[in-house]
């Protein structure tokens, strides 16, 4: 006996997308657990991102993009459930979750686990220093903005060059807040070079290649030392630390659960139909691989839908335990590859066209996509860390021994 | 450098107290306790906006049972009185325990040559629940364990707690009492003349005797107290990492190393939170306040967990963190009496302050008993029941009607923190806030929850997370 045809965990673009397009392609009872109060998931706080341009074909920024999610959700019949935290995955298909009024369990015939991601924080960084108040995310940081009116700092040094990062100087600039110099570890700004002209352009100094050395403060943050590109120390005063990007994706559920994560993604390894080792798990959005925009979240969510759609018209609860499944395999500077199995046997279109890869570094070199020893696409550029790529799964990818993402550098 | 501290003039409440504690870590808050029970009118001062701003905020949580302590010493006395006082007092306030017992390990054949003496002295020492086991027979027990185990010490009794919940409980007991809490409030100096004059930053204070629990001022309140110190706070850091709830099911129990004469060396062990800690380093330092946290230093202990348990390579890191002990210039308690001034210094308490707190507390009062105070005990200790935030026992979010969860990866709900806010020994700061219910203690440090957090508790607060929000 199922609760329900489908559970999906975590109503942000990416589940709501599922939710909507497993309802359009008839599956009977698709229930969002959602674990704030309202859908959407990190747009709720974004306030500067447009959202939704080619999901609903209009703008939305921050909480309006989630009341659109709400709007479809409820129009498509999805059953969905606020305030309800899911503690717990179990084999098969069962969920523990949290509700308002206690604990429960909840059996599905098929879960999708859409839980998105999140930035690393202060501590997973092992910076050094004392552990003052005023060191955030920028999700903290734009959640004391658009749900509370408050400030965590006036004056925070900024690390990271992420488009995030822009945001996070948007935000801070838009709340009064005046942010003493923004670093980036690596040599190269992350974002796209004209944007990165905008902190300066602010008067907010930027150093590549500067790292943080030391936090000081006793109850709030007071100065920080940074290490410029030249080896020079210095000592600058500021009231807060705004740590922005280097997402993860929120993956505890799988970590704790037999599933475990993909050590490179950090997200649960999936194959080309969004299914995890557990047949009857499903995992899409940025909890595949941080980050990826709303947009794109949402189209992953809808492939995804689809295919769990066509998994149970197809064979209510056929068994895949047998399938064999073949792990993606990557050379380095190469850091993550999402589909990253590769299931034998399953036939109808896949969810994902592409594998999506991320570098770890700049480098230049050859990149190329080997079925059994077999060249099916290569092409030589630099390639820039933090930057979409995406190679196109071949059909015979499904039948294949071996499948490799190679990497020749070039110096 | 930090502006000295000036006094204020009025005079507390114009009262006038039996017993003035000084410091509000463990073991002052353990010491008020039993004072309080035995009917003295109790102060207790702290320099901090909360209990356990010092050296009690960071330690690995185990309840000892002695067995490594020195043969014969007062330590090894009360780390078993206080141990065994937990242990009949604990589950009645709702304080839980894991026994999860302690593996001491020896991952080379000199270490291995140590064991029988170390066991020796466990048994000396009264704890019989000892056994020596082979690196396999060991690994049995935990099978996480690196196989280049050599031997190991199992001492099945060791326990790990609630760090934070237990001295809150041994203060909210004292305050049910009628005992005083007195924060922000930096001792200056103090006077005798039949009776204590004491002066802090937070107003005048009059008590018949003093007990000195400052921890890492421990000497400098001796000698703000008029006394020749003697004793000296050589404060010695040590820096932990935290590692993910996914861990837990791989440490299920206490890791200790084989001893050095310096410290007792890093361990890995499981927390009464569901995580595993990796830690203390033991450095030592001049400065009585920073405990900063290393890089370096921190993937070291990463590096060392993985040596220890493998399958913790890779691990996410939830949280690190840094404290200081009170180390003085010798291993021993520096425990003085003078009854001709009235009072009594715990100092010293270097590294078993957590295990030993109710014993030191029980000997404090033995002491003061040759003052003369004449007092008269308490009918009845207050019931009192802490929130349990402890992963072995029910949690509020398991329970009907807790308002929403707000922080996410502990789960904690809005219930939990709106009470703690309220309760009779409420949090002064942030820090007080997290160790109170763990609301931003899990793995993503805030990220979802600190800004709801920063609104919760607006105003509450000494130190405010939002700024602009600086109470007048």
């Amino acid at each position: 006996m199922s609760d329900a045809d489908v559970i999906i965990v975590g109503g942000g673009p990416a589940g709501v997308a599922a939710a909507v397009e497993l309802r359009r392609q008839g599956v009977g009872r698709v229930v969002l657990l959602e674990r704030e109060a309202q859908l959407g998931g990190a747009t709720r706080h974004c306030s500067h991102s447009p959202f939704g341009m080619l999901d609903f074909h209009r703008v939305y920024f921050g909480a309006a993009y989630g009341k659109r999610l709400e709007a479809e959700a409820a129009r498509a019949g999805v059953e969905v459930r606020t305030g309800h935290s899911v503690v717990r995955l179990i084999a098969g298909g069962r969920v523990e979750l949290a509700t308002p009024h206690g604990v429960e369990t909840l059996q599905a015939r098929r879960l999708l686990i859409a839980t998105g991601a999140r930035e690393t924080p202060r501590a997973a960084r092992l910076i050094s220093g004392d552990r003052p108040i005023g060191v955030v995310t920028t999700g903290a940081l734009q959640s004391y903005v658009a749900f509370h009116g408050l400030m965590p700092f006036r004056r925070p040094l900024i690390v990271g060059s992420e488009l995030v990062s822009l945001s996070a100087v948007l935000t801070c600039l838009s709340h009064g807040a005046r942010p003493v110099a923004m670093i980036e570890p690596g040599p190269h700004p992350l974002a796209p070079a004209p944007l990165m002209w905008f902190p300066r352009a602010m008067g907010i100094p930027f150093h590549c290649g500067a790292e943080l050395l030391d936090i000081h403060g006793a109850s709030r943050v007071e100065d920080v030392t940074l290490r410029l590109r030249d080896g020079t120390l210095h000592k600058l005063a500021c009231d807060g630390v705004l740590l922005t990007g280097r997402f993860t994706p929120e993956s505890a559920l799988l970590l704790q659960s037999a599933i475990g994560v993909d050590p490179f993604s950090a997200g649960p390894a999936i194959d080309p139909y969004g299914r995890t080792a557990d047949p009857h798990l499903f995992a899409a959005g940025n909890l595949l691989r941080a980050v990826e925009t709303a947009g794109w979240s949402f189209r992953e969510g809808r492939a995804v839908g689809r295919a769990i759609a066509e998994d149970l018209a197809r064979d209510a609860d056929a068994g895949l335990d047998g399938d064999a499944l073949l792990p993606v395999t990557f050379d380095p500077p190469v850091k993550l590859v999402v589909p990253g199995l590769i299931r034998r046997g399953n036939r109808a279109a896949p969810a994902f066209p592409n594998f999506q890869l991320r570098f770890a570094r700049q480098a230049r070199g050859r990149l190329s996509l080997v079925l059994d020893g077999r060249e099916m696409w290569a092409q030589e550029k630099t390639w820039r860390p933090e930057r979409r790529i995406a190679l196109p799964i071949p059909s015979a990818a499904q039948t294949a021994d071996r499948v490799h993402i190679g990497f020749e550098e070039r110096t | 450098m930090r502006p000295e501290p000036t006094a204020r003039d009025e005079s507390f409440d114009n009262e006038r107290f039996d017993i003035a504690v000084i410091g509000a870590g463990v073991v002052g808050c353990a010491v008020v306790r039993r004072l309080a029970l035995a009917g003295a009118k109790v102060v207790l001062i702290e320099k901090g906006s909360d209990i356990l701003s010092g050296a009690s905020k960071a330690n690995s949580a185990i309840l000892h049972t002695g067995f490594d302590a020195p043969p014969g010493s007062l330590e090894l006395e009360l780390i078993k009185a206080g141990r065994e006082e937990y242990l009949s007092l604990g589950p009645s306030i709702g304080l839980d325990l894991v026994k999860t017992g302690a593996l001491v390990c020896a991952w080379n054949e000199l270490e291995a040559e140590k064991l029988d003496a170390i066991a020796a002295q466990g048994r000396e020492n009264g704890i019989s629940n000892l056994a020596l086991l082979s690196g396999p027979a060991a690994r049995a027990t935990m099978p996480g364990l690196s196989d280049r185990l050599v031997a190991a010490i199992e001492v099945a009794d060791e326990h790990i707690i609630d760090p934070w919940t237990a001295p809150l409980a041994y203060l909210t007991q004292a305050v049910a009492l009628g005992a005083h809490f007195l924060r922000n409030a930096e001792l200056i100096g103090g006077r005798f003349d039949g009776e204590w004059h004491l002066a802090t930053t937070a107003g005048a204070v009059t008590a018949r005797a003093v007990v000195n629990t400052a921890g890492l001022y421990g000497d400098i309140v001796d000698a703000r107290l008029g006394f020749t110190p003697e004793f000296e706070i050589r404060p010695r850091k040590g820096q932990f990492v935290v590692l993910d709830k996914a861990a837990y099911a791989l440490v299920p129990r206490i890791v200790l190393p084989v001893p050095t004469e310096i410290t007792k060396g890093v361990v890995v062990c499981p927390t009464a939170f569901g995580n595993v800690l990796i830690g203390p380093t033991a450095e030592e330092q001049e400065d009585r306040v920073r405990a900063t946290v290393e890089t370096a230093t921190l993937e070291g202990l990463l590096a060392r967990g993985a040596q220890i348990v493998p399958a913790l390579a890779g691990m996410p890191v939830t949280a690190v963190y840094a404290g200081l002990r009170p180390a003085s210039e010798t291993k021993a308690y520096r425990i003085f009496c003078r009854p001709e001034k009235r009072a009594v210094t715990l100092g010293g308490i270097r590294s078993t302050g957590l295990s030993a707190a109710l014993g030191l507390a029980q000997h404090a009062l033995k002491l003061i008993e040759g003052f003369g105070l004449s007092l008269s005990p308490a009918s009845d200790a207050p019931e009192l029941r802490l929130p349990n935030l402890t992963e072995t026992c029910p949690r509020d979010w398991q329970a009907p009607d807790h308002g929403e969860i707000v922080c996410h990866c502990e789960m904690v709900t809005r219930r939990e923190i709106e009470a703690a806010l309220i309760s009779p020994v409420p949090p002064g700061d942030f820090g007080g806030v997290r160790r109170r219910t763990r609301a931003g203690m899990g793995r993503c440090q805030g990220f979802y929850c600190n800004a709801r957090l920063a609104e919760m508790t607006r105003g509450k607060l000494r130190e405010p997370l939002a700024v602009g929000d600086e109470p007048s």
